[in-house]
């Protein structure tokens, strides 16, 4: 019964909410970088709201469950990430024995879910764009395990997100290590590449395959997927934060720490995504399983070395 | 007013259709989202697809060929569905009312909600028409 409660409470309500304003923040930034003025802070929320109120369609030949169900799937996994994020950084319950596992996997269902809507919707931009996702999907997760080897290496070979949290608390942050910087370097454009922004917003490319597998989506369907988007900004950099800046604190005055180690990630992300060109899916995958991964084996072997 | 339409009017989306305009009308729209008149700042976002979209911005005389896919698009599009004619074609045919080519203005096609005048409007003209659609409907309901 208490675990529903924190499902609703940490993974869905305090998510949202933070996802809801950093994404303000994120399209903020976006319009002050370009000179403009930017929308007013409660624009994502009034862009939900709006869109929970619009007809939704079913197109002619989509296979009708998947199509609706695929954006609920994705929506669940990343509610269920945030609440092991969540336990996990305030002790609120003792989690399991590989947790940390369980979040890589949770993570890549948001990618899959859209990857089924796409292909359930039957519209060929659509399944241009689920096809792309789907490469780009093989392209980020080789790199992205293997920079998250190094907090587990460092932690002494521990699975649990609570035992890294702890292990940081008594020696510093991993992202202190060489090795650390490095894999948080890489987890970085693995994440832009997860939450599908420039440059690597290849599936969704809307000048070409105008917005990709969520071409057909409208109304609640659509709500839900940019929901789950905007959660996921949220969600990710507070994994990597859990990972390798020593999770989030709320007392005293580490409470400013927590809020700065968040701010400075959604910034890097913004910044990268205003100031790059669109990639092309050959070049992302050559870059992820290139120069990717090998920074990210040698961040690998320098924890074992204990660097 | 119910909250969703609420919302709706705070966040619209436009879908851009140039049902063969000579263009002019199309860049002045483009024209909006540019730093100098920002229409990000109203909430305005241009949608991709028309499935996303709450306010259809039709420019241009509908011809014989583009009328048809101008039927098509609205019937696609979810509803609440707000449609802005823009710039003389589409509101009155202007210089093809004589065409062979061009047989009925935008609102006996589709209903039409707000007129936005001119040949070319400027974005000014177009920001004061999108706002006096929203007063429209807030003083319907
Ligand atoms: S109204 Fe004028 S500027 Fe606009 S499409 Fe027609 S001719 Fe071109």
């Amino acid at each position: 019964m208490l675990y529903i409660v924190y499902l609703i409470i940490y993974g869905f309500i305090l998510t949202a909410g933070l996802g809801l304003i950093a994404s303000w923040i994120d399209r903020k930034i976006t319009a002050r970088i370009q000179y403009r003025k930017g929308p007013p802070l409660l624009q994502p929320l009034i862009d939900i709201i709006k869109l929970l109120g619009k007809e939704t369609l079913i197109p002619k030949g989509a296979s009708k469950t998947m199509f609706i169900l695929a954006p609920v799937i994705g929506f669940g996994s990343v509610v269920t990430v945030s609440t092991l994020l969540w336990a996990n950084n305030n002790n609120l319950f003792s989690s399991f024995l590989g947790d940390i596992i369980v979040v890589l996997y949770l993570l890549a269902i948001p990618s899959l879910s859209i990857m089924i809507g796409g292909f359930a919707s039957g519209n060929p931009l659509a399944r241009v764009g689920s096809s792309r996702e789907m490469k780009l999907l093989l392209g980020y997760e080789l790199p992205f395990v293997l920079a998250i080897l190094v907090p587990i290496i460092k932690s002494g070979f521990s699975l649990k997100l609570a035992e890294i949290i702890g292990f940081q608390a008594q020696n510093g942050a991993v992202a202190g290590y060489a090795s650390g910087i490095l894999a948080l370097i890489v987890c970085i454009f693995c994440m832009q590449a997860k939450l599908g922004l420039v440059p690597f917003d290849i599936p969704e490319a809307e000048t070409e395959i105008i917005s990709g597998p969520m071409v057909e989506y409208s109304g609640t369907g659509l709500a839900i997927f940019r929901l789950m988007k905007n959660m996921l900004l949220f969600t990710l950099p507070f994994f990597l934060i859990v990972l390798f800046l020593g999770g989030l604190k709320f007392n005293g005055i580490s409470i400013l720490y927590s809020v700065l180690k968040y701010i400075v990630l959604l910034l890097i992300i913004t910044v990268i995504r205003n100031t790059n060109p669109r990639l092309r899916i050959d070049q992302a995958m050559r870059f992820f399983w290139g120069p990717a991964t090998v920074v990210a084996v040698v961040a690998v072997i320098l924890a074992v070395l204990g660097k | 007013m119910k909250l969703t339409l609420k919302a709706l009017l705070k966040s619209p989306w436009v879908f851009h259709l140039s049902t063969g305009s000579c263009n002019n009308c199309d860049i002045e729209i483009l024209d909006c989202l540019t730093p100098r008149f920002d229409i990000e700042r109203f909430g305005m976002l241009l949608a991709p697809s028309i499935k996303h979209a709450d306010v259809l911005l039709v420019t241009g005389s509908c011809n014989r060929k583009s009328a048809i896919r101008l039927k098509r698009l609205y019937e696609q599009a979810p509803k609440p569905c707000l449609v802005v004619a823009i710039g003389e074609c589409s509101l009155s045919r202007g210089m093809f009312i004589h065409s062979y080519n061009c047989p009925l203005p935008l609102d006996k096609i589709i209903p039409v909600d707000a007129y936005i005048p001119g040949c070319p409007p400027k974005p000014e003209a177009i920001l004061a028409g999108a706002l006096k659609l929203i007063q429209k409907i807030k003083g319907n309901l």
